[in-house]
This record gives C-alpha cells, sequence and structure tokens, in this order.
C-alpha cells in the first residue's frame, strides 16, 4: 500500500547487478515479508500440489501485493464515477423513481445493477472492503518490521562506501593529533546531533567505523496514513449506525421539540433508540431573506438568510435566543440544527356552511418555479356537513401576462395573490392512510370553484375573504408568514472521522517529506599519521535532497575538525553521476592532500589482503560501472 | 456584506484581456525559443559530431565499448536495461544524465550559461502578463467585495493567475522555461474559455457560499489544480521525451529536435512527482476542508455529491499515481500516464460536472 514498497530492490547499491536485486528483494527487512513469499509460492506453484492451505496462502499473497492494491484503488476511482452519471436513492429517491419511469427501456437493468445505489452496491463494497484487507494485510506485516527495524541497530558497514550514491573523504593532517577511533567518536557524536541513531564499530581497531540511519518517522507516518483511513472508514460506519437525521417545516412562531412525533421526516441510523433524542425545543420567531437588488445578472436572487430562534436545551431550562443561518448551524443536545430551505405559509381562515370556523392558521406553500412561486394545497377534514379542499397557487408578487398566464415578478410581498379551486367531498383522511399534505387527490371530489367552471376561481389579496358557491361556507386571505425547512442531524461519527483524516494528513505529510537516510563513516590511519577518514550515505526511497545532506554532513565533519575545506563540495553538483561512475567523485579540499583521489586509503598499504579494505574501493573505481555493463 | 463595484468589474475585465495579449505574446516568444534553441543546438551538435567522429577514428578498434561511438551509445546506457531500472529514478536526480548530454537539456534543470535571447523575452512578457493578470483579480475581488473565486470564471481566471505564478516561482530555481509554451499556452486558454464560456458578471455569493470555509477550501483548490497543471506539462513531454529517447537509443532519427531544450525523461519525472506530491497533501486537504464545509452548510460531511464523487476520484486517481511509482512495471511512463489521467479528471471535475451534472456544487453562475 505504501509508494515505498519496492524502493529498495529497485535503487541496488550503485552498479550493483541484477543479481544483486533478487537478493536484495528476499532479505530487505522494509520490503513486504510477502513478496519473497511470492516468488517462492511462484516456483511452487509449478509443482502439482499446492493444497488448499497453499491455495489460500497464495491468495493472500496475491490480495496483500502492492500490484493488486494498485489495481483496486484504480478499479475503486473507476467504480465511483456512475454514481455521478446516474440519480442516486441516497440523494434522492423520487429522481430515481422518476428517472426508469422516463427509460423504460434500460431504467430497470440499471436498478439490478445497482446503479442507483453505487456506493451501497455490492460490487461498490467489494472493492472497498477488498481493499482495506489488502491494506491491513499490508500495514500489519510491515508495521511488525518496522518495529523491528527501529529497535535494531543500524546495518553494518559496507566494504566498499564509495559505491553508496553519495560518497567522500577527507583527510586530517598529522599534526591535528585526531587518531582514527577518535575521529569516528567525532563523527558519531556530529551524526547523533543530526538526529541519526548511530552504532560504532570496531572503535578500536585498525579501521573503526560507523552505521547511522535516521527518519524512522518516515515508514511511521505511513502506517499511520493508512491506518488512518481505516479509522475513517469505520467512524463513517459507526456514524451509519448510531446516527439519525430528519426534517421539520417551521412557520414563524411554531415551536419545534426535538421528540419522534416532532420531525416530519425521521431517518434513524440501524441501532436508533428514541431515547437518545434529548426533548429540546426550538421556536421561530422571524425569518428575514436579503434579496440581491444591486448586480443586474442577479437581480431578486437572495443573498442572505437570517431566522431568529428561541430555544431551550430542556423544557425547564431558561430560553435563548439564537441567530439560525446557512453556514452556520445550531448545536443543541448532540444535534445539529441546518437551515436548509424556505418559502411562504399564506395565512387563512376557512369557515363551514354554518359559518364556524373550521380551519385556521398558516399553509405551507411549496415551492415550483422561479420568485417563490409556490402551489397551495388546503385540506379541511373539520369542515361540516361537508369536508372542503382547496388547491392553487401562491404569488408573492403576482403578474399576469396578456395570455393570461400568472407569474411571479418577485421574490418579495409586492402583490401577494393566491389562487385556488375549491372543492368539497370525502378527503378520506379518516381511513387512517397517510397523505401528502402537498397532494390533493381530487378524483373523489366535487369541484365547486375552478377556471372552467361558472363560478371561476378563487383570487384571494391579503385581508379578501371569497364566499364559496351554494352556501358551502368562506375563505379568507388573512395575510403572509414564511416559513423555514431545517435538517436535524446526529452524527456520533463525525468527530472521530476528523480525528482520523487529520491523523491521516499528519502521516502523509511525515511519510512524504521525511527522508529515511543511512550514513558509514569509517576512518584509518595513513601510515605518515595522517588520519582518513571516508564517508557515504545512501537513502531508503526517494530522496532528491541526499546530495545536501551529504554536503552538510561533510561540512560538518570538516568543522569539527578544522580542515580547510572547499565550499562548494562537489557532491552537492548536479554534475555529479555518483551512480554511474565511482571515478567521478573527487574529493575535494583545499588542501593538496584532499585533491588527490588516492588519498581516500585510510593507511594504504597497511593490509593489502584485507577484503574490507578502504583502499579497494579507490583503487577499483571502475568496478562499478563494468559490472553495470555486464548486467546490461 | 460590501457593495458591488462595477466600474472594478469593468476594469478587471480589461486587465484579463490585457493579460492574456501579453501572454499571447509571451508564448510566441517561448515557441520562438523552442525553434531557435534547437536549431542553434542542432549545428553545435553536428560540430561536436564532427569533431568527435574524428577522434573516433584515432582510437584503436580495440577500445571496445567506448568505440562503438559516440552520442547514441551514451544514450544507451541511460535506456537500455531492464526498464524498471532505466526508469527508475535513484536518489540522484541527475542520473543518466552524462548520457543525455546533447540529447536532452540538463536534468537538474539548473540555468546553464548559454544567453537564450527569446526565452529572457518571454519569461519577462510572462511576468508583465501575471503582473496584469493579478490587477485582473485584485480588482475582481474588489469589486465584487469579495474573495475572487465564487463562479466559474473567477475560479477559472483565479486558476490561470495562479498556475502561471507557481510557474514564474519554481523558475526562480529551476530552468523550467521549456514549460513556457505549455503552461502559458494553458493560460491563455483557460483566460479566453472563462471569457466566452463562463463569463459572468460581478455579484454577490449565494449564501451557501458566504463561508471563511470558501476562503479556505477553494484557495488550496485553486492552488492544487495549478500544480497539477504543471505536472501534467511534464508528464505530457515525458511520455514525448522517452518516446524520443528510445527511438534516438534505438538508432533512429530525432524528428523533434526542439526536445532538446527539455530534460530528459527521468529527470522530467522526478520532478513531476515531487510536484505531485505537494499537490496530492493539497488535494487532500481540499478534499477534508470540502467535508468539514459541507458538514456546516449541508448537514452531513460526506453524501457522494457529484462534485464530491469527482474529487474523491480525482484523489484516488493521484493516490494511485504515488503508489504507481513504487510498484515495478509502473513507473515511467504508466506513471506518467496516471499523472495525465488525473488532470484530466480535474478539467472535467471543472467543466462537465459543473456545467452539466446536477449535484449542491451548482456555483458555476452560469
Amino acid at each position: 500500500m505504501s509508494e515505498r514498497v519496492n524502493v529498495k530492490k529497485k535503487t541496488p547499491a550503485p552498479g550493483t547487478p541484477e543479481t544483486g536485486k533478487t537478493e536484495a528483494g528476499k532479505t530487505e527487512t522494509g520490503t513486504k515479508p510477502v513478496e519473497g513469499a511470492v516468488s517462492a509460492a511462484k516456483s511452487e506453484a509449478v509443482l502439482p500440489s499446492l493444497g488448499p492451505v497453499g491455495m489460500l496462502r497464495w491468495a493472500w499473497t496475491q490480495l496483500t501485493s502492492m500490484r493488486t492494491a494498485l489495481f483496486l484503488l484504480l478499479l475503486l476511482a473507476v467504480a465511483a464515477v456512475p454514481g455521478s452519471l446516474f440519480p442516486q436513492r441516497p440523494a434522492n429517491p423520487a429522481v430515481v423513481t422518476q428517472y426508469i419511469k422516463d427509460h423504460p427501456d434500460y431504467g430497470k437493468v440499471l436498478d439490478a445493477l445497482q446503479l442507483y445505489d453505487v456506493y451501497s452496491s455490492a460490487w461498490f463494497s467489494a472493492i472497498y472492503i477488498l481493499l482495506f484487507i489488502s491494506l491491513i494485510g499490508c500495514v500489519v506485516p510491515r508495521a511488525i518490521v518496522h518495529y523491528k527495524a527501529m529497535r535494531s541497530q543500524p546495518p553494518r558497514t559496507p566494504a566498499r562506501l564509495s559505491r553508496l550514491p553519495e560518497y567522500g573523504t577527507l583527510v586530517i593532517p598529522a599534526d591535528a593529533g585526531i587518531p582514527a577511533s577518535r575521529a569516528i567518536d567525532d563523527a558519531a557524536a556530529l551524526l547523533k546531533k543530526r538526529g541519526y541513531r548511530v552504532e560504532v564499530r570496531d572503535r578500536d581497531g585498525a579501521r573503526p567505523s560507523l552505521g547511522a540511519e535516521r527518519g524512522f518517522l518516515r515508514e511511521v507516518g505511513n502506517l499511520v496514513f493508512h491506518t488512518a483511513l481505516i479509522g475513517v472508514l469505520v467512524s463513517v460506519a459507526a456514524g451509519g449506525l448510531f446516527g439519525y437525521s430528519g426534517q421539520r417545516i417551521l412557520v414563524e412562531g411554531d415551536t419545534f421539540v426535538n421528540t419522534l412525533v416532532g420531525y416530519d421526516q425521521f431517518t434513524p441510523g440501524t441501532n436508533f433508540q428514541s431515547s437518545q433524542l434529548q426533548p429540546y425545543s426550538i421556536q421561530l420567531d422571524k425569518f428575514q431573506i436579503t434579496f440581491d437588488r444591486e448586480s443586474k445578472g442577479k437581480f431578486g436572487q437572495p443573498i442572505d438568510f437570517k431566522a431568529d430562534v428561541t430555544t431551550k436545551e430542556n423544557p425547564g431550562a431558561p430560553a435563548e435566543h439564537q441567530v439560525l443561518k446557512v453556514n452556520d448551524p445550531l448545536n443543541l443536545g448532540g444535534t445539529s440544527v441546518y437551515l436548509t430551505g424556505n418559502g411562504y405559509a399564506p395565512v387563512v381562515t376557512v369557515r363551514d356552511a354554518a359559518g364556524n370556523v373550521a380551519m385556521q392558521g398558516p399553509v405551507v406553500a411549496k415551492l415550483q418555479g422561479e420568485n417563490y412561486y409556490s402551489s397551495v394545497v388546503i385540506k379541511v377534514p373539520d369542515a361540516k356537513p361537508e369536508q372542503l379542499a382547496f388547491a392553487g397557487f401562491f404569488l408573492p408578487t403576482a403578474f399576469v401576462t396578456p395570455e393570461g398566464v400568472s407569474f411571479s415578478g418577485d421574490p418579495e410581498l409586492f402583490n401577494p395573490q393566491l389562487t385556488l379551486n375549491s372543492y368539497y367531498g370525502d378527503l378520506g383522511l379518516d381511513s387512517g392512510s397517510p397523505q401528502n399534505v402537498f397532494e390533493l387527490d381530487v378524483k373523489k371530489l366535487t369541484p365547486l370553484n375552478a377556471r372552467n367552471l361558472p363560478t371561476k376561481g378563487i383570487v384571494l389579496t391579503p385581508g379578501a375573504t371569497h364566499t364559496l358557491p351554494d352556501g358551502k361556507g368562506t375563505i379568507s386571505f388573512d395575510g403572509v408568514k414564511r416559513y423555514v425547512g431545517v435538517d436535524i442531524h446526529h452524527n456520533p461519527g463525525q468527530g472521530y472521522a476528523l480525528f482520523f483524516a487529520l491523523l491521516a494528513v499528519a502521516g502523509l505529510v511525515t511519510s512524504l517529506y521525511v527522508n529515511r537516510r543511512r550514513a558509514w563513516v569509517r576512518a584509518g590511519s595513513h601510515e605518515d599519521g595522517r588520519t582518513m577518514v571516508e564517508y557515504g550515505l545512501l537513502a531508503r526511497g526517494e530522496d532528491h535532497r541526499l546530495a545536501g545532506e551529504a554536503a552538510a554532513v561533510r561540512a560538518m565533519l570538516a568543522a569539527a575538525w578544522p580542515l580547510d575545506e572547499h565550499t562548494e563540495a562537489t557532491d552537492d553538483s548536479p554534475a555529479t553521476d555518483a551512480t554511474e561512475e565511482t571515478a567521478s567523485q573527487p574529493v575535494p579540499s583545499a588542501k593538496a592532500d584532499n585533491d588527490r583521489a588516492d588519498t581516500a586509503l585510510p593507511g594504504a598499504g597497511a593490509e593489502p589482503a584485507s577484503p574490507n579494505h578502504p583502499a579497494e574501493d579507490a583503487t577499483q573505481p571502475t568496478a562499478g560501472s563494468t559490472e553495470s555493463k555486464k548486467d546490461q | 456584506m460590501f457593495p458591488i463595484n462595477e466600474t472594478m468589474g469593468q476594469y478587471s475585465e480589461l486587465f484579463m484581456l490585457l493579460a492574456a495579449g501579453t501572454y499571447t505574446v509571451a508564448f510566441i516568444a517561448f515557441a520562438w525559443d523552442l525553434a531557435k534553441s534547437s536549431k542553434t543546438l542542432r549545428a553545435v551538435d553536428e560540430k561536436a559530431a564532427e569533431l568527435s567522429a574524428a577522434q573516433i577514428s584515432r582510437v584503436p578498434v580495440g577500445a571496445g565499448v567506448g568505440a562503438s561511438g559516440g552520442v547514441v551509445d551514451r544514450a544507451e546506457s541511460d535506456v537500455a536495461g531492464p526498464v524498471g531500472r532505466a526508469e527508475r529514478p535513484t536518489s540522484s536526480v541527475s542520473g543518466g544524465q552524462a548520457a543525455g548530454a546533447g540529447l536532452t537539456a540538463d536534468g537538474g534543470m539548473r540555468y546553464g550559461g548559454e544567453r537564450r535571447a527569446p526565452a529572457r523575452v518571454a519569461v519577462a512578457l510572462a511576468v508583465l502578463g501575471a503582473a496584469i493578470h493579478a490587477a485582473g483579480v485584485i480588482t475582481r475581488g474588489f469589486g465584487a467585495g469579495r474573495v475572487p473565486w465564487g463562479n466559474m470564471y473567477e475560479f477559472l481566471t483565479t486558476g490561470a493567475f495562479v498556475a502561471v505564478a507557481v510557474f514564474l516561482l519554481v523558475l526562480i530555481r529551476r530552468d523550467l522555461r521549456f514549460l513556457g509554451t505549455f503552461v502559458i499556452g494553458l493560460a491563455i486558454i483557460m483566460l479566453v474559455a472563462a471569457s466566452i464560456a463562463f463569463w459572468t458578471p460581478v455579484g454577490h455569493l449565494v449564501p451557501a457560499l458566504q463561508s471563511y470555509w470558501l476562503l479556505i477550501h477553494v484557495s488550496i483548490a485553486v492552488l492544487s489544480s495549478a500544480l497539477f497543471t504543471l505536472t501534467f506539462a511534464m508528464s505530457a513531454l515525458q511520455l514525448v521525451q522517452s518516446h524520443r529517447q528510445k527511438t534516438v537509443a534505438a538508432g533512429g532519427t530525432d524528428k523533434l529536435g526542439f526536445m532538446r531544450l527539455v530534460p530528459n525523461a527521468l529527470s522530467l519525472e522526478n520532478l513531476s512527482y515531487r510536484i505531485n506530491a505537494i499537490a496530492f497533501v493539497g488535494w487532500t486537504f481540499t478534499l477534508m476542508f470540502g467535508a468539514i464545509w459541507a458538514e456546516k452548510a449541508w448537514g452531513r460531511f460526506w453524501g457522494w455529491d457529484t462534485k464530491e464523487v469527482w474529487t474523491f476520484v480525482i484523489w484516488v486517481v493521484y493516490a494511485g499515481y504515488l503508489h504507481a511509482r513504487a510498484t515495478r512495471g509502473w513507473t515511467g511512463t504508466r506513471a506518467a500516464w496516471l499523472s495525465i489521467v488525473g488532470y484530466l479528471c480535474v478539467v472535467f471535475n471543472f467543466t462537465i460536472v459543473n456545467q452539466f451534472f446536477n449535484g449542491l456544487h451548482s456555483y458555476s453562475g452560469l
């Protein structure tokens, strides 16, 4: 799962031939151990009997391999796309139903393929679950390997430091009086200060050396990032299990109490219990909208919504005045309350044949078109002797075209008008089956007023009253109030999701910008008394600043043993091609000593036969390139 | 809420026009630089080839590999061998640079000694264009009395400015002038598209956008998109260069002389990886801050809104890119393709999704 997995294998020590790669693949600690197993499994796969356990193991190594993870990741990207092409049920089920109706040829096929529920579909779930299993199968072994690596000492000093991508030598003159052991001690102290973990080897021997490593946080960050992603997924799932959400429409003056009956619509999570609801209350005192009267293109567009509300945390708690706005939800009783909709609610009074008030109050008008052109449905089941119903439109600023089509010219109440048809008969409300309050089924009703009847439709302006034909009653338009739609959400998972997301980002940044580096320093005494020091650096993973690090280490060492150095180290120059030619690594120094490449031989000639002899590095500068030529 | 200043808005549009004009001249200068330099380089190269041919004739045949040849052989050591190895970046960015000498530009992308007058003119013009462009963006902001990225027109004009600004800033450290035609060309396209297809007069924001998260979420999205624009250009050049290097190494003729000004494919890949890594972190923040804002505005932090889906898809594609760089057989060309696909998703997310898909992010202003 990590971008670092195979790096080591592919950046063998410079000039290392092909064989070195496969070895590195098996022995490299930072690599997934399963990789070695993969090659082993592959060689075994030729044999007829792999056995069920072997098959399982094979499947597991396949699943947790980097290649599979990458494939699943890209597949996830592709699989997410259909969700943006087709309407989705969770977003709006009505649109999906309409879509299936509009596309009779393939609408049902898409439904069978779960393309209207992409993100909860079997195939989408399969991809991300496999991806996360693969991720776990990768993170756990890597965490174990890294834990061991963090507890172990830096790797042994390579025989030929000159083969490393960054390499250099320093010569301490004899009169400085710094023996090899002290040079190594100094280097160890300096590298420790620079954040390296250092181990000194063979301090009192002829060729003391040290191994150093830093940047363990890189892999930690990497592991934290991937683990945190699992955390995000679990948090989202937990939110779905224990959360709930609901909607409620509040007309000015209305009060909402957070109980199940208080909601117009309620969607509980799987593990929701009604005891979770804290009975707070919200009263809508006033709702104001500011419309854009400045810009030409967007004249009349709402630019500010502001709801003044009075809230109580509990029925007995003191009332508190608050302002609810878009982008500024209220937080009450563990829930968040959002302003999501608004509209007009004309206030009407309906009297029945006997003159009794059968219905009085605001009627929520449902938005239909531009400038708050809204539909109105009024059901009056209490009217006697027969139930009454009205259906029509509300226009805040009514205009009528020459063709007789009415429209709303402005969102504000400049010329409010209610145009209605009226009906009487059995509304069917007594049967107990639920009805949509915004729709009126007129099939079983008898029309009283309608445009095509001699009675004509009812047109009301505020304060006006219309008398229904046949003495069925009257309807008065008393005034207009505004209403708001609020969404109430409780998602216990989202705080955790945020925490894990932040953790993931921290891990990501760490894994991208902390560099894991190894450094080795070896010292020896020349027979003329000079102390020869050579060092090499190796990056684990991509590290474009390794050359800079080498230069810094060099400068540090040179400053510690006051050596007169050229300021610019050639190691830092982009022209240095360390990987290709070891010969092109001159040793910069103002001192004549340091100008000669062969000064890199601490104690040259003292132990000519030693396989560990640094001399070999300098005397066979082309060895690496020769081998790499063979390799190619 | 600040009042709208339409005069400022008109000035802004004038500045945008002037900026696009200046960029066009800069674009021509960059193209001229490519054409001219490729000619000059070829002439120099031919001379060098003659010289080395003369030298080679003096080298005994028994000298082995070295005798077999000038530029071509050295190029071979760059691309030949197992693909994974040749394409694989090592810690040494300049790796294979010796091999590319003459064939490609300096892998370190540092400024060299030679004077390229057209390139200097082009950069100067680009700086001038960016200054005018900045004035356009700022006056737009003042005209609308808010941050100038509330609709597609503003997002595009500001995004183009950030892309050019990032490019010019990187130029201070690295010689990326070979990208000039690409980046300036894209900026011109963005400005023209903004002015023609997405033009919107200065106006107030809808309430859903009135949040300090607009400042945070969108600015990071613009910056990341600008960085993705740079890496898109580099990845495209990387593919061309990689193909060219292989052709030349195989003994084919070099038909794309102007690509001599472009560094080798490996260096391009390494630098675009570094920029993509920054942009990926930026995009992660875009996604996260978007989720936090969505929670504040719509009551849920993730709802698979079309825009959210595509932001997620882009994130996953670039995550795939980062992983590909560490997967055997997926480095080099394949990774470059992923980077290009990712950028195409960014473009798709901005144009098609904003205009034609229904969703909560319907703020195109059209």
